[in-house]
């Protein structure tokens, strides 16, 4: 194994290492959620070039396609529908120590996570080499990864499937609006519906 | 430790760090989902580096199954969302305690 490192694939990680720390401290400290929104496309899009650069091109196909097409733009929608003026009032602590808290428990992950990738050094990984799932240089990726998907881990593709009809029955039931919210009046008002603003939306505090 | 190799996981732990102190300090259930999915995306960077690491193709396709489980995820945490913003607009997760009886 040599050590040395191509200095194009370091220049790519350093800058993408720049990219994805600074959308993710756009995420967590921005005031206004769609520029957290913005920021964590900054974050996917950079995770997506750091899969390429290590040789996973599918992935980073899919990395945009699903988390910034789909999941960050669902995100939006929802942002969008609830109304963008609001602006979260970061410096609040609802709970006394709160911040701080969660500045020590962050930076003792943070610490243990390095710490572990200090002292394991070569061994961080323990196993051996893949012998029937090797990355072959001569097989595109999209084949190497489509074959494992569909022999070794069918059986986990099936269950996500399933995984994914109960997320969206799950969805539409807890998107769907009722009825109503109040007990159902005589029989003899159900033949005129009443229009859906009922009363518990229009006292319910606005911002 | 073969060249860049360290640097992704160094950048994946203080990736998921900082998502995990969002998770802990934001208030906005959207911008919590927001972090959960920067936790989800550094531990997909590690899993696609330690496949590089072992030169495991089951490292990548692991992260399929991830990824799914991030899509779900939000999709179901979206619902819970509009569902409660319906009832009480401009929720924060601090107000989901009035749930309590």
């Amino acid at each position: 194994m040599n050590s040395s490192v191509d200095p194009v694939e370091a220049i790519t990680f350093f800058l993408c290492a720049l990219v994805v720390m600074g959308g993710a401290f756009g995420v967590v400290t921005s005031r206004n959620p769609v520029h957290s929104a913005l920021g964590l496309v900054a974050t996917l899009f950079g995770i997506a070039v750091l899969f390429l650069a290590q040789g996973a091109q599918l992935l980073a196909a899919v990395q945009v396609i699903v988390y910034t097409g789909a999941i960050v733009v669902l995100i939006l929608f929802v942002l969008m529908l609830l109304g963008v003026d609001t602006e979260d009032d970061v410096d609040e602590e609802p709970l006394v120590g709160q911040t701080a808290a969660a500045i020590f428990v962050a930076l003792g992950l943070l610490g243990l996570l390095v710490t572990t990738v200090f002292v394991g050094g070569s061994e961080i990984v323990t196993g051996t080499k893949s012998t029937t799932a090797a990355i072959s240089p001569d097989e595109s990726n999209i084949a190497q990864v489509g074959r494992v998907l569909f022999t070794d881990y069918v059986f986990a593709f099936e269950i996500t499937a399933l995984l994914l009809t109960i997320a969206v029955v799950g969805a539409v039931v807890l998107a769907r609006r009722p009825r109503s919210y109040e007990p159902m009046p005589e029989p003899a008002s159900m033949a005129a519906p009443e229009p859906f603003p009922s009363q518990d939306d229009a006292e319910g505090s606005v911002h | 430790m073969e060249g860049l190799n360290a640097g992704y996981l160094m950048l994946s732990a203080l990736l998921f760090c900082m998502g995990a102190y969002g998770l802990l300090v934001r208030r906005n259930p959207l911008v919590m989902l927001m972090c959960v999915e920067l936790m989800l995306n550094a531990v997909n960077l590690s899993f696609v580096t330690f496949g590089s690491m072992l030169d495991d193709v089951a490292g990548q396709a692991i992260v399929f199954f991830v990824l799914v489980v991030a899509a779900a995820e939000v999709v179901v945490g979206l619902g819970i969302v509009v569902a409660v913003s319906r009832r009480r607009p401009g929720a924060t997760a601090d107000d989901i305690r009035t749930l309590r009886g």
